[in-house]
């Protein structure tokens, strides 16, 4: 069943069965590296365009995280899954064979975040038994379509952000498991008037800081009840600067709070300046990180709160600003 | 917090370039290139060219080498550490031109290559053109007497 209190959406029912991560080389040789499921060293994973890669590294997740549970993907109802090409085509490509209907989702790197609200909300109101909960981004495709081609040779800024490559898949479901979602909370567009495409973290810490702090109130929870906090992927400045307005709202994060652009590279040694960011970010630390631990019991109580930067080529180019979402989704071992 | 406070909070979060470096690789791997570009003109020369034609060979030269780095996708790497060392000199424009060249392959040879391959030298051309234009109108004016 579920219940609404304020934003925040009680789950009650909402299991996640199975999940999956896997990732492309850089990611394998990072502090992460042996907790994913998989890690490519072919990123092109044997396709000639960088966009059929990205589809078949998420196909390969989505179907791993289905066998990992002894299903088979038609056991499933709903599959929602995003990325961050154009009109979605990473994931649509990913997952049109599969014979399940489909809700494709954009959330830039919330993507993760969003299709669990969207999973949670769909098996704990009875809408589905089972559905997929997926997302992924790959480094060359999202370099082509928001930056510049790979051989060019630019210097990149102190405060931007690798795009990971990575995808991550979890399997919602209304029967019992060792994780429950407890609640879920969607985000509220916030735009500071950040206009610098090479600074996302502070143009999304502001979401997060309204998200989080939505969801503390409604919930009653505070962030010392968590083992971890986890958000998106604010990477180095958008997290120090989401620390600073939790403490000055007098809900300060404590040690357990990290951020999934941070775990996953080591910035100094993988010249990846403030960390990693994309779908695939907090979709693979979730996913090969997070959830394992939630499952076996490492974590009693998680707190998952991935950020997206919604803006365009076009809109950077137009001037406009980089407005931020934040989703929460809380999970819990049972 | 409104938003010039958060730009506040923003800028002293965020780290700067560190310049220092940056000016020092910029001028190491820049100078280099310079002196490779010299190295080649006396070497041309040496072989019987006369200047003009051994400046020309010096950019043919340079632009293959470069494009032959980004093709093994070595420029980008030098870049890195090189920023506007690689950047300024022609080596940098042969890249810009040569990088989407390949990256856009996928697309197809017309809508792909073609079409993509000016997308970042494009405007470089263009404003450039619009330079000399000037240059030359001023240039035309000082010595029409």
């Amino acid at each position: 069943m579920v219940t609404r209190n304020g934003k925040t959406l009680i789950t009650d029912g909402a299991f996640i069965e199975s999940f999956a991560a896997i990732v492309g080389k850089k990611e394998g040789e990072g502090p992460l590296g042996r907790e994913f499921d998989r890690v490519y060293s072919d990123t092109t994973l044997g396709q000639d365009s960088w966009e059929r890669s990205e589809s078949t590294l998420l196909k390969d997740t989505v179907n791993l995280c289905i066998s990992k549970a002894g299903a088979s993907v038609r056991d499933y109802q709903l599959i929602f899954c995003g990325d961050l090409l154009d009109q979605c085509m990473g994931s649509s490509m990913a997952v049109k064979d599969f014979g399940v209907p489909v809700l494709g989702l954009y959330g830039a790197c919330s993507t993760m975040a969003e299709a669990l609200v969207m999973a949670s909300v769909y098996t704990a109101g009875g809408a589905a038994e089972r559905c997929i909960a997926a997302a992924s981004s790959h480094f060359c495709s999202a370099e082509r379509q928001f930056r510049f081609p790979l051989g060019y040779g630019g210097q990149r800024a102190p405060t931007s952000q690798w795009t990971v490559t990575g995808a991550g898949a979890a399997a919602v479901t209304c029967r019992k498991s060792s994780v429950t979602v407890k609640a879920v909370t969607p985000g509220t567009i916030v735009d500071m008037g950040v206009t610098d495409a090479n600074n996302m973290g502070a143009a999304m810490a502001a979401s997060a800081f309204d998200t989080l702090n939505a969801f503390f109130t409604d919930t009653g929870m505070s962030p010392e009840d968590f083992d971890i906090i986890a958000t998106g992927d604010l990477g180095l400045v958008g997290s120090e600067m989401l620390r600073d307005m939790m403490s000055a709202e007098g809900k300060a994060l404590s040690s357990s709070y990290t951020d999934c652009g941070i775990l996953i590279f080591d910035r100094e040694k993988q010249d990846v300046h403030a960390g990693g960011s994309g779908c695939g970010c907090g979709a693979s630390v979730l996913c090969g990180y997070i959830l394992p631990r939630v499952s076996d019991g490492r974590f009693k109580r998680a707190l998952f709160a991935a950020t997206g930067a919604l803006m365009s080529p076009t809109s950077s180019q137009q001037g406009d600003s980089i407005p931020g979402i934040c989703h929460a989704v809380w999970v819990e071992h049972v | 917090m409104n938003n010039s406070e958060y730009d506040r909070l923003m800028k002293a979060k965020s780290p700067g370039s560190p310049l220092a470096k940056d000016m020092f690789f910029a001028f190491l791997v820049g100078g280099a290139i310079c002196a490779l570009g010299q190295g080649l003109s006396l070497l041309y020369t040496y072989l019987g060219s006369d200047e003009q034609t051994a400046g020309t060979l010096v950019s043919v030269s340079l632009v293959f080498l470069s494009a032959l780095l980004t093709g093994f996708g070595l420029y980008d790497n030098i870049a890195r550490f090189a920023g506007a060392g690689t950047l300024v000199p022609i080596t940098g424009f042969a890249n810009a031109v040569v990088s989407p060249a390949i990256e856009f392959k996928p697309e197809g040879w017309v809508m792909g290559v073609g079409a993509s391959m000016f997308k970042i030298a494009g405007p470089v051309i263009v404003f450039g053109e619009i330079a000399c234009v000037i240059y030359g109108m001023v240039y035309w004016l000082f010595t029409m007497s």
